[in-house]
């Protein structure tokens, strides 16, 4: 009975909230601004009517405590879905979620998980500077016992959302409002998108493009230009930044044997040295030259919209870091 | 009573100072002139203007998303303001932070961060200096009700009681913090309470009322001085505008969620429309001297919004300048 409907990015989360609190009453969301508009846009729509004040919980300013309150309660048998507006809030809870839920499965011998969800919000743009603009997905994958997944589209982020849940390890759950307006069809069944596994959004041979989250929209808008100028780029979009799909970059290497990665987040340390990493350790016979990343600069956030336009790449970087790759190395 | 015609004229010209300059932001936010998020401090002026007051530019202050009133309130220039929520290479911040990141060092402005409750340990930090140095100097944070959600204010309770730092917390209570009014976010609504048992001396203060913030700031500030801080003063006050830009209904999202006839029982208590009055009434200062200190003002904003307009933004090229020192 799948009918496929076109969902707004925000309504595909949103429906895998309302299905995954219906079937599993352990299910709740916990954070600030569940019942505002400004704050988690319409991702949680229709979720306080239906299902009450005592599952959908609106907080005050506490994300240490809150965070915590989630961990422990997924540590006393539940599945909460914590949200944070806005990542840049969620460093105020950095202790439950990387000393205690990274951890508590592993010190504690493997004898309780911790199924929580924490959802980090990127939001960002609009002027709105270094502390309401961070990207800061690589800290998580840094850490062992985190996963850490940021879908792109409207079928994965439902799909992707429904995993976490589903999932008996702490999930975070990253997605950017600059995705929300996108729409796509979306099944309206339950289904799950497996956390840990690429796509290819689109296939070429001659380079490969491996991207995450909002940056796979912009990978795919340099792929599709670079092809009228019979520029065949394969675009990768990962989807999960932990763990990351080591198989489908390297069967797509063995094809192109060139690599750029990008990244919404900042170069150093980051998704995008992991992904050269791993390239380096495993795929490197493959390669026919270097490997080169586009990324954010290692700077905050600037405020000023003219700083900003130079600080976020977007396609025309994309299609004109591409075009001198090539006429470099391509022979 | 007995204060000085001086003291008046200035509680006055800093309240006056930082609403026209709040207002002047309305029509450019609008227009879109003005991007980065504007929290205005309109109706909230006799907090800013009541405690800075009594500090002087050797002393710290440290503030949040909301700190125009805070900025002008210590002295700073209007023109750096503007530039900043301009987003100009003129501004305090150099175009780098916009609305949200104030400062002037040389003000004792030492910053501002929407981080909520970000900043408290800043300032305690700024407080610890002062008392390492052996100095004299008074370290305030100003931040919101909603703040008192966040833990690190305990702590620094804790922290600053236990080493006597100079250290005034004040918090304004608009009784809103974002979309969460306060009785949703905790039971009692008296957050100075919440000082007591760390045995930090605390009241409650109508911030509406610039005397009574300024009376409540000086002694406090003056304990801090003698080295008896910490201080916590919880003034009541109420914003005028949205949480964020001139008015969260009219930017087409509908969720000023506070009721019209709250929102109008404390437009009647005006802090600056109460003070003109009460300075008229009582013969204090005449309405000669208000306008004149009004159409000052009025320059100074007119004066100050063409040198933000016609400012030049920070250049692409100099986008990682300032990462490192
Ligand atoms: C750590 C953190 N969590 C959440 C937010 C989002 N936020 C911005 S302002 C605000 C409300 C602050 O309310 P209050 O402290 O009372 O200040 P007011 O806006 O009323 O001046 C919130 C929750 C934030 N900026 N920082
Ligand atoms: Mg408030």
């Amino acid at each position: 009975m799948s009918i496929n409907r076109k969902l707004q990015y925000s309504l595909a989360i949103n429906e895998a909230l309302h299905q995954m609190m219906a079937v599993n009453d352990s299910v709740f969301l916990m954070g600030q601004g569940v019942k505002s508009p400004w704050y988690v846009g319409n991702t949680a729509r229709g979720l306080l009517e239906k299902f009450g004040n005592g599952r959908v919980i609106d907080t005050p300013v506490s994300e240490n405590s809150i965070t915590g309150a989630g961990v422990g309660a997924a540590i006393a048998g539940m599945r909460p879905i914590i949200v944070h507006p806005r990542m840049d809030f969620m460093l105020y809870a950095m202790d439950p979620i990387i000393n205690e839920a990274a951890n508590w499965y592993y010190m504690n011998g493997g004898r309780v998980s911790v199924p929580v969800v924490i959802w980090g919000i990127i939001n960002r743009g609009g002027e709105q500077a270094a502390q309401h603009s961070q990207a800061l997905h690589s800290i998580f994958s840094h850490v062992p016992g985190l996963k850490v997944v940021m879908p792109s589209t409207p079928y994965d982020a439902k799909g992707l959302m429904i995993a976490a849940i589903e999932d008996d390890n702490p999930v975070v759950f990253i997605d950017d409002r600059w995705l929300y307006g996108i729409e796509d069809f979306v099944p309206e069944e339950i289904y799950i998108v497996e956390i840990g596994k690429g796509i290819i959004r689109k296939e070429g041979s001659d380079i490969t493009l491996v991207s995450i989250s909002f940056m796979a929209h912009q990978a795919l808008e340099a792929a599709n230009r670079l092809a009228e100028e019979n520029i065949h780029v394969e675009v990768i979009d990962l989807r999960s930044a932990k763990p990351i799909d080591t198989e489908i970059i390297i069967d797509s290497l063995k094809k192109t044997g060139f690599l750029v990665v990008l990244d919404g987040g900042w170069k150093t340390c980051g998704f995008s040295s992991e992904v050269a990493a791993i390239v380096a350790e495993k795929g490197y016979q493959y390669l026919r030259g270097p490997i080169r990343r586009i990324t954010l600069p290692d700077c905050p956030a600037p405020a000023s919209s003219v700083l900003e336009k130079a600080y976020y790449p977007n396609s025309d970087n994309i299609v004109a870091n591409i075009k001198s790759y090539l006429e470099n190395f391509h022979r | 009573m007995g204060y000085s015609r001086e003291l008046l004229a200035n509680l006055y010209r800093t309240m006056v100072r930082i609403r026209f300059c709040e207002e002047s932001l309305v029509k450019p936010i609008l227009k879109g002139e003005i991007i980065c998020p504007c929290h205005l401090y309109s109706g909230q002026e006799a907090v800013a203007a009541g405690i800075c007051e009594s500090l002087n530019e050797k002393d710290y202050v440290f503030g949040t998303h909301r700190s125009h009133g805070h900025f002008l309130a210590m002295g700073g220039a209007m023109r750096d303001l503007l530039a900043e929520i301009f987003t100009r290479e003129t501004g305090c911040s150099r175009g780098r932070g916009g609305s949200m990141h104030l400062i002037d060092p040389g003000k004792g402005i030492m910053g501002a961060a929407p981080i909520v409750a970000g900043t408290i340990s800043l300032a305690m930090g700024a407080a610890l200096a002062s008392n390492l140095r052996g100095e004299k100097r008074v370290a305030v944070s100003f931040f919101g009700d909603g703040a008192a959600g966040e833990g690190v204010l305990y702590e620094c309770l804790n922290f600053a009681a236990l080493k006597k730092l100079p250290l005034v917390f004040v918090c304004e209570n608009n009784f809103y913090s974002t979309h969460m009014p306060i009785q949703e976010c905790r039971v009692n609504g008296d957050i100075y309470k919440i000082a007591e048992p760390f045995s930090v001396k605390s009241s409650k203060v109508d911030g509406n009322d610039v005397l009574k913030v300024y009376e409540a700031g000086k002694e406090a500030i003056e304990f801090c001085r003698k080295g008896e801080g910490p201080v916590f003063l919880e003034c009541k006050t109420y914003r005028f505008r949205g949480h964020v830009g001139p008015d969260d209904n009219i930017q087409g999202t509908h969720t000023d969620i506070r009721p019209r006839e709250e929102v109008e029982s404390w437009l009647k208590k005006d802090p600056i429309t109460r003070f003109e009055k009460y300075l008229l009434e009582n013969n204090l200062l005449s309405e000669k001297l208000l306008d004149g200190i009004k159409k000052e003002i009025s320059d100074e904003v007119e004066e100050s919004i063409e040198f933000a307009k016609n400012s030049p933004y920070p250049e692409a090229k100099e986008l990682t300048r300032y990462v490192y020192k």
